[in-house]
């Protein structure tokens, strides 16, 4: 189960004509295509549009009563992959992965698809992981777009909108038999907002009907003669098609007179930022009727070129608003006017910055730059001239305020795997450590700063595979069990294998795939009744030919940890070292067990509940301990004391009491500060006699050594 | 075309625009700012408002920073367009839910005097960069304090997080009721409380934390009141059998015949001293800071307040009562401890019962520094014996001390006490003391500041093993660094720098880099 659960939220799948949808923008997706009647949906999960897969996971029930399949696929090349299934049957299918990386990943089946071309509507869903809050390269999905001729929607970013773009990217795929992509970014993923719900749509053929009666067109396959046949059929019909479908049901949209001479052409994601610049600068209301004519492309791949020199009519200079780089809307508008011989001149990049998000500040000096040049006299006279700085100096606080990037969870099983990397760093120097993609990544922050690269799910292994012939220190790379099943036990371990690497992997197992939400895979421990779980990891090593395998159950035993990844960084063994480090990912493992705990303590049963504490007058304010955890419960408490500088290791109340603290503290030789308090809820008669028992004897002892000494005491 | 040109003049944005109301959450992951959100859109569609509200969660959701932004519109027959981002200077209400996001909502331009009202939660949240710095790493909270009250249209500021932890659930729901108690919104108490209990989940402590934030702020707490630093502890009592109060009153009224700017840290010392060790060792105590005190009188010392009296006061108090075994197991075995603990975990006597493990690691020279000076030099010189009793004691020992057997081995330990100043680690520790004393003693008619600055450079010895041996070598490293600049002018701010640099990283690179700018100067002036 994900970590967070839609029990609630999918509800509202079952509206009906005539009601109002109200939610975020990825439960407005899903529901669109329920009401276009797909017949598959499938995709790999990762920021923004995870919640994408964990509604359709906790809708199944919804999708059984439609005839719709829902598979959770290995990977964005295996969703990809699905989408076959339109290419012979005319249902259709979508799958969603994030972008650029599940693109990337996904590409090889993405251009096999759209060469062959489908027959039923097959709609990617594209999360574009850019700007704020990514946790990504910064890198635009629109190229791969064009070098495949996938048509791509970058619909306005308002419900309404975005479910209107589901059903024309059906229909657009159907009508130029290509793969329709559609983009969302991050924003627009999580915006809230009201559509008016249609009815759901049971697909007209299921894919179970479609496996009764079988079909097959050779000419899809990719294979010569076919292939070349493909690449013409693209430009000569596919395209053609869909312009004309673009065209047709006025997907790219217009706002504004047509009869001033500048105006903006934009990408639909770009809308409500280039109407907010243009409210602030007294040209539009708040409901965004313009006075600048916008030339919204919906549809950012193809260019409907007819349709843009049409805005342009009469233009003395358009900007074109454009996210992120290369430029290609920009250059392929560049050209269709230069081939028109159109004498309208086009601003971008330059008034707009190359690179980078267009937030509300960059956009609105980019709109009024543009404005300043082309039509100064429509600004207010302040902005035209601004004869004073309108900006009063912001105080100085970047020395002040932290950075405060994403870390390990309060309790995080993986913390303890990377304390003791560091303690064997300590004693054998530093080693060459390549990460990969899921929470582990973080280790490279502080306080761990362990490793330095991440090539891609899965390929934390394979990304140290120059350093397969081994040297005078043993290379270590780290996966995570999602990276593993994801692509990691082709890619790195066999990788390995085959080349007779002599490198050290880490498989950090914490059940799930933690970092993309908390979503099962092959070897996570939860009975899930819709999917097939529990195949250990370890064997998977031993069926590819790894022969070193050492599981570990618990990775809060810093100590073990410790002398197992020293064993194999000095074992005699030649060949691939890998180290299944497998404990529960505790977010989840919290979110799971905490309500059990706290009925069973209202309920009136025993409940041991552990938590960590330190001694203040045995702590030296060091911090040692924090720069082995980086736990955010394990934090610094400064002491009423005049004799004391520096301030004390405290532990608060969030604190789970994984056991780390005390672990690392004494694998590490630290210090004896710290101390674990189980505490138990609703003893037993024994516990509280036992307990009374031991307190008088202990009392006593304490008294007796106070008759000879001075302390003092809190009145 | 050129006529309808002409009519195009600028005008002053829509008068509806200055309408919508934009609210931006700044916060950590795990504070719950998704719930309060989602309550604020619910309140505000309760309302009768046209409402969109974003996030910024992906990763962030674990530990790092988060940020929601909301826009808000009374409803009307169309549908406004809201922006998906704030832009700088463009925002109504600021709701931090820690003070440095506070700070970190003013870095990016969100809080403007003009129009940006701010509420804002004083609790500190360290970041881990704070927290891994061997000296005091902590950020200045008042310089956030300050630019908040310096940039904001209106502030509303206590510590939300200590009433939602009072009630047993998560900061949102306090931030809701400041929100509620603010009168920012213009809505009503009532259905601010109507969507509380819409929510359906831990409704009751979400509630009791609401309506203490919401009196909280509508009666107009403010940040100065609300404790940003730990609050006093309160005066202590001391115990302990007649006789012996009667020598304690004795050693307090000597403290009275030392310079007034060092007796608070004298006391302090004081204390420290005899709870270490005995009344005696008090007096050892203050024979040596009253000696130090006079040769500060003499170099000077009224005019400097009696920093050097008061720095000897300090670190010479820590470096008696030096972190051996005996003080750690005597801490762990003191009375009240347990109660401590308890309170701690939040345990009442008559309902849960209290288990108590202690995690220890001694290693062969603990053990051997407990022994008579004489044979644990002796033994401390084999290298082989050493290695011995390492292989024999060197393991993780988790001791039970609510046991009786387990609270036993640390009382005995804490027992040895009475034998310390004849054992080999108090010789030591007493050498170490006497080498520093002298370097400060020496330099004190010289240069009154490094002499205070030699003193200082203690605080650098601290922790235990490895700890204690890195904070050693950094001591000795910095004494060497003194010693090369004493002489020159600016030779305590050099000191003071070293002392600083050292607290800086755990490897002692800033150190280093300070130790060789100092031997870079001091060449150059050999050379001329």
């Amino acid at each position: 189960m994900a970590e967070r659960s839609f029990k609630k939220e999918i509800e509202q799948l079952r509206l009906g004509a005539g009601t109002e949808f109200r939610g975020e923008g990825i439960l407005a997706i899903t529901k669109a295509l329920l009401e276009n009647g797909v017949g598959y949906v499938g995709g790999y999960q990762g920021a923004p549009i995870s919640h994408l897969m964990d509604v359709l996971a906790d809708a199944e029930e919804i999708l059984d009563e439609l005839g719709v399949r829902f598979e959770a696929n290995a990977s964005e090349a295996a969703a990809t992959a699905m989408l076959a299934a339109s290419v012979h049957y005319p249902i259709r299918g979508a799958v969603t992965y994030k972008g650029p990386v599940g693109v990337n990943v996904a590409s090889d089946a993405l251009a096999n698809l759209a060469s062959g071309g489908v027959t039923g509507g097959a709609l990617i869903i594209v999360g574009e992981d850019y700007g704020e809050g990514s946790s990504i390269m910064q890198e635009r999905s629109h190229a791969f777009a064009m070098k495949s001729s996938v048509w791509l929607l970058d619909p306005r970013p308002n419900l309404p909108s975005i479910v209107d773009a589901v059903g024309h990217g059906f229909a657009l795929s159907e009508a130029s038999n290509s793969p329709v992509m559609m983009l969302v970014r991050i924003r627009a993923c999580h915006v809230h907002g009201a559509f008016e719900a249609r009815d759901n749509v049971r697909p007209p053929l299921t894919v179970r009907d479609a496996l009764a009666n079988p079909r097959r067109d050779t000419t899809r396959v990719v294979l010569p003669p076919y292939s070349y046949q493909h690449e013409q059929t693209k430009v000569a019909e596919r395209l053609p098609a869909a312009v004309d479908y673009i065209k047709e049901h006025g997907l790219n949209e217009r706002f504004g007179p047509s009869d001033q001479t500048i105006g903006l052409a934009l990408q639909g994601g770009m809308y409500n930022a280039v109407i907010r610049a243009l409210q602030r600068l007294g040209l539009a209301n708040v409901y965004g009727d313009t006075d600048i004519p916008l030339y919204v492309m919906n549809v950012t791949w193809p260019i409907v070129e007819d349709e843009f020199l049409d805005f342009c009519e009469g233009k003395d200079a358009v900007l074109v608003v454009e996210e992120g780089m290369p430029a290609f809307i920009e250059q392929s508008l560049r050209a269709t006017l230069h081939k028109a011989g159109s004498s309208t001149a086009i601003d971008g990049k330059g008034a707009l910055p190359e690179a980078g998000e267009l937030t509300g500040e960059v956009m609105l000096d980019g709109v009024t730059t543009f404005l300043k040049s082309r039509m100064p006299t429509l600004l207010p006279a302040d902005i035209r001239s601004p004869n004073r700085e309108d900006k009063s100096p912001r105080p100085d606080l970047a020395d002040v305020v932290p950075p405060r990037p994403p870390s390990f969870c309060t309790g995080c099983p993986e913390r303890p795997i990377f304390a003791a990397m560091k303690l064997v760093e300590e004693k054998h120097g530093e080693h060459q450590v390549a990460g990969d993609i899921g929470c582990h990544l973080f280790a490279s922050m502080p306080p761990f700063h362990i490793g330095g690269s991440t090539m891609g799910y899965g390929l934390g292994g394979a990304s140290n595979a120059a350093f397969d012939g081994g040297g005078e220190k043993r290379a270590i790379s780290i996966l995570g069990d999602g990276g593993f099943w994801h692509n990691g036990l082709n890619s790195s371990i066999t990788n390995a294998v085959f080349n007779k690497s002599d490198g050290v992997t880490i498989i950090v197992d914490n059940y799930y795939s933690a970092a993309t939400g908390g979503q099962d895979n092959l070897s996570s421990r939860a009975d899930n009744p819709n999917k097939s779980t529990k195949h250990p990891i370890k064997k998977a090593l031993q069926g590819v030919g790894v022969d070193w395998v050492r599981q570990i159950d618990r990775t809060y035993d810093v100590t073990k940890m410790h002398d197992t990844l020293e064993e194999a960084l000095t074992t005699d063994y030649k060949g691939p070292k890998v180290i299944v480090a497998s404990s529960e990912c505790m977010l989840n493992k919290q979110r799971r067990e905490r309500p059990k705990m706290q009925a069973a303590i209202r309920e009136g049963r025993r409940v041991e509940k552990p938590k960590f504490g330190v001694d203040q007058d045995v702590c030296t304010g060091d911090h040692a301990c924090m720069r082995l955890s980086g736990c955010p419960s394990l934090t610094l408490k400064t002491l009423d004391d005049p004799l004391r500088d520096d301030p004390v290791a405290w532990i608060d109340q969030t604190c789970v009491g994984c056991g780390n603290c005390g672990e690392v503290a004494d694998a590490a030789a630290l210090c004896p500060s710290f101390y674990r308090a189980d505490l138990i809820h609703n003893p037993n008669r024994f516990d509280v006699w036992l307990a009374r028992f031991r307190r008088r004897v202990i009392d006593w002892l304490q008294r007796r050594r106070d008759k000879k000494r001075l302390s003092w005491a809190s009145p | 075309m050129t006529a309808k040109r002409a009519q195009l003049k600028p005008k002053a944005p829509d008068a509806r625009l200055a309408e919508i109301l934009k609210l931006a959450i700044f916060a950590v992951g795990g504070q719950g700012g998704g719930v309060l959100n989602g309550w604020i859109v619910d309140l505000a569609e309760r309302n009768g408002y046209d409402v969109q509200a974003t996030s910024i969660a992906g990763v962030a959701q674990r530990t790092g920073a988060t940020f929601y932004y909301i826009e808000m519109l009374p409803k009307s027959d169309r549908r406004p367009v809201f922006s998906l981002a704030p832009g700088a200077g463009d925002v109504d209400i600021v709701i931090a839910a820690e003070l440095m996001e506070a700070g970190r909502a003013i870095l990016r331009g969100f809080v403007v005097p003009s129009r940006t009202k701010i509420i804002l939660s004083t609790h500190r949240q360290f970041a881990t960069v704070e927290k891994v710095v061997p000296g005091d790493g902590i950020s200045d909270p008042e310089k956030v304090v300050e630019a908040v009250h310096e940039q904001s249209a209106e502030m509303l500021a206590f510590d939300m997080q200590q009433i939602a932890e009072d009630e047993g659930t998560v900061i949102s729901a306090a931030l809701f009721g400041a929100l509620a108690g603010s009168g920012f919104l213009p809505f009503s108490v009532e259905s601010f409380r109507e969507t509380v209990q819409a929510s359906g989940r831990g409704v009751e402590a979400s509630l009791a934390a609401f309506e203490r934030a919401r009196k909280g702020a509508s009666e107009g707490e403010d940040a100065k009141e609300a404790p940003v630093t730990p609050v006093s502890e309160g005066k202590e009592q001391i115990r302990g059998p007649a006789s012996l109060i009667e020598t304690w009153r004795a050693l307090e009224a000597r403290i009275s015949a030392l310079p007034d700017p060092a007796h608070h840290m004298a006391t302090a010392g004081l204390k420290k001293v005899v709870g270490f060790q005995d009344a005696a060792y008090g007096s050892a105590y203050l024979s040596r800071l009253e000696t130090l005190a006079k040769l500060d009188s003499k170099a000077g010392g009224t005019k400097k307040n009696f920093s050097f009296t008061t720095a000897a006061a300090k670190h010479l108090a820590n470096a008696m009562a030096y972190d051996d075994v005996i003080r750690v197991a005597d801490v762990k075995t003191r009375a009240g401890r347990f109660e401590e603990i308890e309170a701690e975990v939040g345990a009442t006597p008559d309902h849960h019962v209290t288990r108590v493990t202690e995690y220890t690691h001694p290693g062969a020279a603990e053990v051997v520094s407990l022994l008579p000076s004489g044979i644990g030099a002796r033994i401390e010189a084999n290298d082989r014996l050493m290695g011995l009793i390492d292989r024999l004691v060197n393991r993780g020992r988790h001791i039970r001390t609510d046991r009786v057997g387990g609270f036993l081995q640390l009382y005995a330990l804490a027992g040895l006490r009475r034998w310390r100043r004849s054992l080999l680690r108090h010789g030591r520790e007493m050498a170490h003391i006497d080498d520093w004393i002298r370097q400060a003693e020496e330099r004190l008619p010289r240069d009154y500041d490094l002499a205070v600055e030699t003193l200082n450079a203690r605080r650098l010895i601290k922790g235990y093993a490895d700890t204690h041996a890195r904070g050693l070598s950094k001591f000795d490293r910095v004494m060497e660094g003194i010693d090369v600049v004493d002489g020159r002018e600016d030779a305590a701010d050099w000191a003071g720098r070293l002392i600083w640099a050292a607290l800086k990283d755990a490897k002692g690179e800033a150190l280093d880099g300070a130790l060789k700018t100092i031997r870079s100067f001091a060449e150059d002036k050999a050379v001329a």
